[in-house]
């Protein structure tokens, strides 16, 4: 099984987040860390690899900091990386960033493809599906199993309210996968020596130009929501806070 | 291309889902806004019934799109249909509901026709002309107006909860409902999808909570949890939990509240460590009354709070559970 895992590189959960002098767009110096949702995708990969043997790929687009999501893809045991690199790659919209995947794999043959079901920067979902289409793949979004079967694989897609479903599917085929799939394993030591000599290929933006468009979309502004709730906050030491929720709850919201 | 507006409504085995009324909200104040016309689509297979319950609603016209190859759901099959229909249809904005199934048709049926998707919108400005669709991005943390730089059709979704259901309004009369029969080639559908299921017996069903106090990751490890459970216990609540609590094994799925687990609307939400990450929110906001405790001042979930207490749930917990209980007790 040949397995590509597109990853992300995003803003750190807790990181506190300024606005750059455009309004459009946040200051690139806060920490990053793997999107969670690819983490997901790679660990589910690797385990794939165990089981059936094979290679997994893990490609992202981004600026130089982001070859940080490669290294560790390939010291946790990803067999090489592809790195599009360029500042410009964070301003292209999924369907761009898409295309620019296309282009990047065109001469591999990969079985599956899997991304993380969303970002979370962004929050589309939307570039594993616009890929499949790109491909002229199958695609199933938010899988929570994947099993090989004599004519493809068998996946189980989350739905909403705690209902699921199989679907079977040929391959080659795109995936994005939901977290909870699995448990994510660390890189070892012996892991992050490794990954010092694994193949990580380098793609210039001008490489793939030629696939890429216009944004079809733009963030116009970005700013802190306004917010619609009157919140009030308690405050004071911990038994005092404790006392006056009590209050709250026994007066104002009448549940005790 | 005319200027209309195309609500595609989504049905589960002949029922309507819900949500989609709330888009149909969002059409029609989308519509009041720009002077656009309004019409709606149902697709599946035997939608006559669904048509005509949607036609109730201020509409120009309602299409019933229908193929025998649209049942089940599929990606291949919806995004086909739909591709066919728009193309001769050439609707200025396509809006959806952002469930999941949405989520897995429409990036592939935009991209099929050259057109791109703004996501998980909560909201739409009109300024100067020009239409731009507000999301939420970094989790919750800052909120973004979005515009279309392209051609139409223009597709957009709404996050559940952006709009009320119950506001869509009723038509003065019925609209008038035209059945459009879709072609779907032979080898078009290429998944095969079984049975819809639900994994494990629910054994508690949280919908029917009056209070709910939900633990997120700020609850730290598993054995933290217990003073979580003593809390709901002296409120006489249900214990929940964000997504990675479930994930990690630390409380069973039908615990879990949020896009892929239960929606809540409870007396009382109490929240635990919990940051307010967007799929977690659809799951609880329309709860009467919701207070936050955590650390980060910054959290998303204090947008929707009713009381914030910022700070150190382990400090907080302990003796807000003493005065629960003396309370109770009569104190």
């Amino acid at each position: 099984m040949k397995i590509l895992v597109c990853m992300k590189q995003v803003p750190q959960k807790d990181a506190p987040l300024k606005l750059n002098e455009t309004g459009a767009w946040i200051r690139e110096d806060v920490s990053y860390e793997v999107n969670e949702p690819d983490a997901y995708a790679l660990e589910e990969a690797l385990r794939q690899r165990e089981k059936h043997k094979g290679e997994v790929v893990v490609i992202t687009s981004g600026p130089a900091r982001a070859q940080q999501v490669l290294r560790e893809a390939l010291a946790k045991g990803a067999d090489r990386a592809i790195h599009l690199e360029d500042d410009k790659f964070v301003g292209l919209d999924a369907y761009n960033t898409a295309k620019a995947f296309a282009a990047a794999i065109k001469d591999e043959q990969f079985d599956l493809i899997f991304t993380g079901l969303q970002s979370d920067d962004y929050g589309y979902a939307q570039t594993g599906v616009i890929l499949a289409e790109l491909l002229g793949w199958p695609h199933a979004t938010i899988i929570m199993s994947i099993d090989k079967t004599d004519a493809g694989i068998r996946v189980k897609r989350e739905l909403e309210a705690g209902y699921f479903q199989y679907v079977d599917m040929p391959l080659p085929a795109v995936l994005t996968i939901q977290s909870g799939i699995n448990k994510l394993r660390y890189a070892t030591l012996i892991g992050i020596k490794q990954a010092k000599n694994k193949p990580l290929r380098k793609v210039s933006l001008a490489e793939v130009q030629p696939a890429i468009g216009a944004n079809l979309q733009k963030i116009e502004r970005l700013y802190i929501p306004q917010k619609t709730k009157k919140t009030e906050h308690i405050e004071g030491p911990p038994a005092e806070v404790a006392k006056k929720l009590v209050d709250k709850l026994r007066n104002e919201l009448r549940v005790l | 291309m005319s200027d209309a507006i195309l609500v595609v409504v989504e049905q589960r085995e002949g029922k309507l889902n819900r949500v989609s009324w709330e888009t149909i909200t969002a059409g029609q104040a989308i519509a009041a806004a720009t002077g656009w016309g309004l019409e709606a689509a149902v697709v599946g297979a035997g939608t006559a019934t669904l048509a005509a319950e949607v036609a109730g609603k201020k509409l120009a016209k309602v299409y019933a799109l229908e193929s025998a190859k649209l049942e089940p759901y599929t990606p291949d099959a919806f995004a086909a249909g739909l591709k066919q229909f728009l193309t001769t249809k050439q609707p200025k904005l396509v809006l959806m509901p952002h469930t999941y199934q949405v989520r897995d048709f429409v990036p592939k049926l935009a991209t099929a026709m050259g057109r791109t998707v703004i996501s998980d919108c909560v909201g739409f400005k009109h300024e100067g002309g020009r239409l731009l669709f507000t999301r939420q991005m970094f989790q919750g943390k800052l909120a973004a107006d979005v515009s279309f730089t392209g051609e139409g059709p223009w597709f957009a979704t709404f996050q559940n909860g952006a709009f009320r259901g119950d506001k869509a309004e009723a038509g003065a009369a019925a609209a008038p409902v035209e059945t459009v029969a879709l072609e779907i080639a032979e080898g078009v559908i290429r998944n095969k999808p079984q049975e819809v299921f639900k994994e494990a017996k629910q054994a508690v069903d949280l919908t029917q909570a009056e209070i709910i106090v939900a633990v997120g990751r700020g609850i730290k490890e598993q054995k933290n949890i217990d003073i979580a459970k003593q809390l709901a216990d002296a409120l006489g609540g249900d214990l929940a939990a964000s997504r990675p609590i479930c994930d990690s094994g630390w409380l069973p799925m039908d615990r879990q509240i949020g896009s892929s687990g239960q929606t809540v609307a409870p007396k009382l939400y109490l929240a635990l460590g919990i940051s307010g990450a967007i799929q977690h929110i659809v799951g609880m906001k329309g709860s009467r009354s919701i207070i936050a405790v955590n650390k980060d001042s910054e959290a998303p979930i204090f947008e929707i709070a009713d009381f914030a207490v910022v700070g150190n749930l382990f400090d907080i917990v302990p003796p807000l559970i003493e005065e629960v209980k003396k309370a109770k007790a009569g104190g």
